[in-house]
C-alpha cells in the first residue's frame, strides 16, 4: 500500500519530469505561467539573446497591473503613467507578448486585472496545477489546491524557454485553524493571526497547507487572501485542499473544462486532499474562535495583534527601529493616531467580497474629512460586478475615490502612494518601511477594518459599525 | 552567465537590522526598468538618500568604499518580501558578492545563486563573532564550504550542491535545464495521452 501523502506531495508527484538526486535538483513541469510587466522584460531579453522562443505560449498568460495608472486616460487620450519608464515597460510587455504569441489582458481587454485576481477569475488556475509567476504573492492560487509560488526573473526565463523549473522539494507544514470564526473576522484576520504566530521567517523553506474548520468556512476569496500572505511568513506557497466550494466556484469559468470533462476533473480534484495519516515536517494549530479583527503595529507583517491591544515591549533594536518609524509606543494602543489614507484593493483584498465587506461598513456613512480613501478593484471583472451592485456609489457617496484596476498603492510604483509620514490603513500585504511610498507608515488590516477606520479617522474594529444600526 | 566564484576575501559591512526586505534593498519605484544592469546606484536607495535626492552623510553605505566591502553581514531573515531579482542585481552591481546572515529568504537565495551572489547562513555565535570584528577580513571558501575570519574558524556552511557547482564552474542554469528537453517532451506526451485516454469502464 502506498504511503499516505499530503496535498503538496500529490501535486508535486504529478509534475516531476526528472527526479532530484543528492547532487542535482529535480526538473518540475509548470502548468500555468502568469506574466506581468515588471519582472518579465529581462527574461524575454535573455531567451531572445539565445535564439529561444516561448515554448508553450498556450500555458502562458500576461496582464498589465504593477506600473499601470489607476486613473483613466485624460481628455487628451493619454494615460497618466507615473514616468515614461513605466509606460515603456508596459509597451515592452505588449511587444513581447505579440512577438511570442502570448495572450495579454491589455488595456483593451475586459479581462485585465491584478495577476492573482485575474488568473482564478478566468479559470486559468485549477486544482492540482503548478502555477508560477514572477511575483511573491503567487501563493494566492494555492487556495484552489494548486502548487503556486513566486519566482525570480531568471526563472521566468527558464519557464518561458522550457516550461520547467529546477527545484528541490520544500518541507511541508500544516497550519490548522480550528473552530468557528466570529462575525466580522475575515480571511485577512486569519492570515495576520497565522503570520503573527509563525513569525516573519517562520515559514521559510516550507510549503504550508491550511486546514481546519475555520479555513473550510472561508469562501474562495477568503482562502485566496489567506494563501496570498503565506510569503509574509516566509513560505513560498500556501495550499488548501479542493472541496465542493472549490468545484462550485470554478464551474463555468472560461478556461475550466465543461460538461462531462468538468465532472471528470472535479472527481480528480477531490482526490487531492491530504490522506489521513500523512506526516508533515511541522504543524501549527490555532484556535479560530479566538481570532479577533487584526491590525499590524510594526514594519513586518508578523507584527500584528487584535485591534485595541497594546503594542508589546520591543525585544531588539530592530523592534525599536520599527516602533520609532511607525510612531507607536510600547504599552499603548494604536487606535488613537489619526489615519491619513485608507487603501482597499490589491491581490490580497481586491475581490468582490472584499469590496462588499467594506461597502457594508460604509453604506450610509461618510469617510472622515481629512482622510483620503482609495478603492481599487482587483480586475475589470471585479469592477463590472461591483458597479452592477452599486458598490462604487457606496464608496463615492461616502467620499472615497473609485479607481480602475491595478496594484496601485500596495506597491506604490504607479504614482498612487502615501506621502512621507502619513499613516495608512491598508488591505494590502506589506507594511515594510517605504512600501507604500517613501516614509509612508502602513497598518495592514481587513477591508471591513479599513472601511471602519476611514469613517472614524483612527484604526477601528469594524464590529463597532456592523452591530450599530445606520440611520440612513 | 555568471562569472565563477570560488573564494572571496573581504572586509564585511555590518547591517545588523533583522528582516531587511527587498523593498529596502531596492525600492519598488525603481522596478520600472527593463534592464538588469546598473542598479547598484539604486541599492538601499532610501537608506542612502533623502527625499530630495541628497545623500545622507550618516548612511554607512555612503561612507564605505564598495570595492573594499564585498561581503554583507546582515540581520536575521535577510532578503524577505518580494521576489524581485532586482535585489541581487542591485547588490552585485553595488559591489557585494555575498551576504552572511542567520537566515535568508527562499526566493532571494534562489535569485542570488543565479547571479554570482552567494548567500551564506551561519549560526548566531559565528554571526556575533564576525560582527564584533568588522575590520578583519573574512574569507568565504565555497570550494571547502567554510567561512574563516583571519586565523579563526573555519566554520562550515551549507549550500545546495548543484548551486555550489554552478557558482564554482560558472554553469549556465538555463543551458543545463535545456539538456532535459527530451524528458520534458516525453512528460508532455504522456500527459497528453492521459488526457485523451478513454475512461476506464
Amino acid at each position: 500500500m502506498q504511503q499516505p501523502r499530503t496535498l503538496f506531495d500529490k501535486v508535486w508527484d504529478r509534475h516531476v519530469v526528472v527526479p532530484e538526486t543528492a547532487d542535482t535538483p529535480g526538473v518540475i513541469y509548470i502548468d500555468l505561467h502568469l506574466v506581468h510587466e515588471v519582472t518579465s522584460p529581462q527574461a524575454f531579453t535573455e531567451i531572445e539573446s539565445r535564439g529561444l522562443k516561448t515554448r508553450r505560449p498556450d500555458r502562458t498568460f500576461a496582464t498589465l497591473d504593477h506600473s499601470t495608472p489607476t486613473l483613466p486616460a485624460g481628455l487628451n487620450g493619454l494615460k497618466p503613467y507615473v514616468t515614461p519608464e513605466a509606460e515603456a515597460q508596459v509597451h515592452r510587455l505588449e511587444a513581447n507578448c505579440a512577438r511570442h504569441g502570448i495572450s495579454l489582458a491589455g488595456w483593451d481587454s475586459d479581462d485585465r486585472g491584478v495577476v492573482h485576481v485575474m488568473g482564478p477569475e478566468l479559470g486559468l488556475t485549477q486544482p492540482g496545477m503548478t502555477v508560477v509567476c514572477g511575483d511573491s504573492h503567487t501563493a494566492t492560487h494555492g487556495a484552489f489546491g494548486a502548487l503556486a509560488f513566486g519566482i525570480g526573473t531568471s526563472e521566468v526565463a527558464h519557464v518561458l524557454a522550457t516550461q520547467c523549473l529546477i527545484q528541490r522539494k520544500s518541507r511541508a507544514m500544516r497550519v490548522t485553524v480550528d473552530g468557528v470564526l466570529s462575525p466580522g473576522v475575515s480571511g485577512k484576520d486569519v492570515a495576520l493571526a497565522v503570520i503573527a504566530e509563525l513569525g516573519f521567517g517562520g515559514g521559510t523553506g516550507f510549503v504550508i497547507e491550511y486546514a481546519g474548520g475555520a479555513v473550510r468556512s472561508l469562501d474562495m476569496e477568503g482562502r485566496m487572501t489567506l494563501c496570498n500572505m503565506s510569503i509574509e511568513a516566509g513560505a513560498r506557497a500556501g495550499m488548501i485542499a479542493p472541496d465542493e466550494k472549490t468545484v462550485a466556484w470554478l464551474k463555468g469559468r472560461r478556461h475550466v473544462p465543461s460538461g462531462e470533462a468538468f465532472e471528470r476533473a472535479a472527481v480528480d480534484w477531490l482526490t487531492l486532499a491530504t490522506d489521513p495519516g500523512a506526516v508533515f515536517d511541522a504543524e501549527l494549530v490555532i484556535d479560530g474562535g479566538a481570532i479577533r479583527p487584526m491590525a499590524t503595529w510594526g514594519t513586518t507583517p508578523d507584527a500584528g495583534s487584535p485591534i485595541g491591544s497594546r503594542v508589546p515591549e520591543p525585544k531588539s533594536d530592530s523592534d525599536r527601529k520599527a516602533l520609532a518609524y511607525m510612531g507607536f509606543e510600547a504599552g499603548q494602543t494604536t487606535t488613537t493616531q489619526a489615519v491619513d489614507v485608507v487603501f482597499i484593493g490589491s491581490c490580497t483584498n481586491g475581490r468582490l467580497p472584499d469590496l462588499r465587506a467594506a461597502a457594508d461598513v460604509l453604506r450610509g456613512r461618510k469617510v472622515k474629512p481629512g482622510v483620503r480613501m482609495l478603492v481599487v478593484p482587483g480586475s475589470e471583472a471585479v469592477r463590472r460586478d461591483a458597479e452592477a451592485e452599486g458598490l462604487h456609489t457606496v464608496f463615492t457617496e461616502a467620499g472615497a475615490e473609485w479607481r480602475i484596476p491595478g496594484c496601485s498603492m500596495c506597491i506604490a510604483m504607479n504614482g498612487d502612494f502615501v506621502l512621507p509620514g502619513q499613516l495608512a490603513v491598508s488591505t494590502s500585504n506589506r507594511n515594510f518601511e517605504g512600501r507604500q511610498g517613501k516614509g509612508a507608515r502602513t497598518i495592514l488590516a481587513s477591508p471591513a477594518t479599513a472601511a471602519a477606520s476611514a469613517i472614524a479617522g483612527v484604526l477601528t474594529d469594524p464590529r463597532v459599525y456592523l452591530t450599530e444600526a445606520v440611520d440612513a | 552567465m555568471p562569472e565563477p566564484l570560488k573564494t572571496l576575501t573581504s572586509k564585511v559591512l555590518v547591517l545588523s537590522q533583522a528582516n531587511i526586505d527587498t523593498d529596502q534593498i531596492i525600492p519598488a519605484r525603481f522596478l520600472t526598468t527593463t534592464e538588469s544592469r546598473g542598479l547598484g546606484a539604486k541599492a538601499f536607495y532610501d537608506w542612502r538618500y533623502e527625499a530630495d535626492g541628497s545623500a545622507k552623510p550618516e548612511a554607512v553605505l555612503n561612507r564605505i568604499d564598495p570595492t573594499e566591502h564585498r561581503i554583507l553581514l546582515a540581520g536575521d531573515n535577510f532578503g524577505c518580501g518580494s521576489s524581485r531579482e532586482h535585489a541581487p542585481w542591485a547588490l552585485h552591481d553595488y559591489g557585494f558578492r555575498a551576504v552572511i546572515s542567520t537566515s535568508i529568504a527562499d526566493i532571494f537565495t534562489s535569485n542570488a545563486l543565479k547571479n554570482g551572489f552567494l548567500p551564506v547562513v551561519v549560526d548566531q555565535a559565528t554571526w556575533d563573532d564576525l560582527a564584533a570584528h568588522p575590520d578583519q577580513p573574512v574569507t568565504i571558501d565555497l570550494e571547502a564550504q567554510e567561512v574563516r575570519r583571519g586565523n579563526h574558524g573555519p566554520v562550515a556552511f551549507a549550500v545546495e550542491p548543484f548551486a555550489r557547482q554552478c557558482l564554482l564552474d560558472g554553469v549556465d542554469t538555463l543551458g543545463w535545464l535545456q539538456k532535459s528537453m527530451p524528458a520534458i517532451e516525453a512528460f508532455e506526451r504522456a500527459a497528453q495521452e492521459r488526457a485523451t485516454a478513454p475512461e476506464p469502464a
